[in-house]
């Protein structure tokens, strides 16, 4: 099944970058930076994807005491934070030749940043407690707490004003993409979801080997 | 109860609160101008601080006095551990945050006039976002090693919404706006406030297994 899942997005990773950088056309006034589009956006998507599945795992976990979900959270709340660095660096690689800075603290650059340092938190508390029961409770409330409080970092930070474009994505009205480029996003979309759901669930057999070395 | 007797927190929070009003004022330098500006958010940071300093003992007690597994073998509900050990925090910050305001009152020169209820809602429900959200993670370092490092590390991130909206609100309040003008600040914390209470109610006990 993850073997399957790995073929899947390496399959898909290849298509993702054929898309990107064979298909789509040069965007006309930023040229080929544009292109790290494919990437910047998708990683932030599976992102808040896998903190959603955190969520959901954190609460079964505590409802039911699976260990298999335990491992879930886990693994979905890494990989998050690992897609949302990847995010964070592609875009200041992107801002720099767009905007002419690195990092500005502008509305999502400054939320992403918050929800960004509240999971290296949640990571930096799973490695803190020794005894692993324990520490797969707190984890798991803390992963509720701060995944509940992305909504909240989201409203606060965007009552200053933002510089970032608009999503031209999921918003009324039709879409402003022409539609290759559109295409060539949506195939990266689904590239790296299959990536990160395929990082999710080896990670969490990993967690499961270290836990049976372990004990 | 046993800080009322003893007031080891309280005092050294109040003097605490003192020190961190000097160095504000050297570390900005003489100009008022300048320091206006900012003293909403030097006053949000006070709070913040104190309140940090504050929730991290504030299950101290039972760990030195090796009560912590009276904590865990109470009978009934956990959650009225949590809510009692929120009252005590709560009552304690707010001591402490008085204080603070009468000083930057006196030292800052701040004309607080009509805008004192408007600032008491905004600092009370700030607080109380603090406090409810603190309570619960000081009990889950409580028994961690490095707690006194991990405990704001846990805490400031998830903080970030109340202390933008506490100190929006400020600003705008000591400018003698309305409080209909912040009103979408005030939402905002009521939500922060509901959504931390009621995780630290359903999850307190979960925190208390062992």
């Amino acid at each position: 099944m993850t073997t399957v899942l790995g073929w899947l997005a390496g399959v898909g990773v290849v298509a993702g970058l054929v898309m990107g950088f064979g298909v789509a056309p040069r965007e006309v006034t930023q040229g080929n930076v544009q292109r790290i589009m494919y990437v910047h956006v998708p990683a932030v998507w599976v992102a808040y994807l896998a903190f959603a599945v955190g969520l959901t795992a954190s609460i079964a976990y505590l409802a039911r005491r699976r260990p298999g979900t335990d491992r879930l959270a886990h693994a979905a709340c890494e990989v998050g934070t690992v897609f949302l660095g990847i995010n964070i660096a592609t875009g200041a690689i992107w801002g720099k030749p767009t905007w002419g800075t690195w990092w500005t603290w502008d509305a999502r650059l400054t939320s992403v940043a918050v929800v960004f340092v509240m999971f290296l938190a949640y990571l930096l508390l799973r490695g803190a407690i020794e005894d692993h029961e324990r520490g797969a409770r707190y984890a798991a409330v803390l992963g509720i707490v701060a995944a509940l409080n992305i909504p909240l970092v989201h409203f606060s930070v965007y009552w200053w004003r933002t510089l970032h474009q608009p999503p031209s994505l999921l918003k009324p009205g039709a879409s402003t993409m022409p539609p290759v480029i559109l295409t060539a996003l949506l195939v990266n979309f689904a590239a790296l979801t299959l990536l990160g759901a395929y990082f999710v669930a080896r990670r969490a057999r990993v967690l499961a080997a270290e836990e049976e070395a372990l004990a | 109860m046993i800080e009322r007797r003893s007031k080891e927190t309280l005092n050294a929070l109040l003097f605490f609160s003192l020190a961190l009003l000097l160095v504000f004022q050297f570390a900005l330098g003489p100009d008022r101008e300048r320091l206006a500006s900012v003293l909403p958010g030097l006053l949000w940071l006070g709070f913040i601080l104190s309140g940090v300093l504050g929730l991290g003992r504030a299950f101290l007690v039972e760990r030195e006095n090796d009560c912590w597994e009276a904590l865990l073998l109470a009978p009934g509900d956990k959650s009225a551990i949590y809510l009692g050990k929120l009252v005590s925090s709560l009552a304690l910050m707010a001591l402490v945050e008085a204080l603070m305001l009468g000083l930057f009152v006196v030292f800052f020169n701040v004309e607080l006039g009509p805008a004192l209820p408007g600032l008491a809602l905004v600092i009370g429900l700030g607080t109380v976002g603090i406090a409810a959200v603190g309570t619960l993670f000081a009990a889950m370092t409580a028994q961690v090693r490095a707690r006194e490092l991990l405990f704001p590390v846990l805490l400031l991130p998830v903080l970030v919404p109340v202390l933008l909206g506490t100190v929006k609100a400020t600003e705008a309040l000591l400018l003698q706006e309305p409080l209909a003008a912040v009103a979408h600040w005030l939402k905002l914390l009521v939500a922060a406030d509901v959504v931390y209470l009621a995780v630290g109610l359903l999850t307190f006990d979960v925190i208390l297994e062992g």
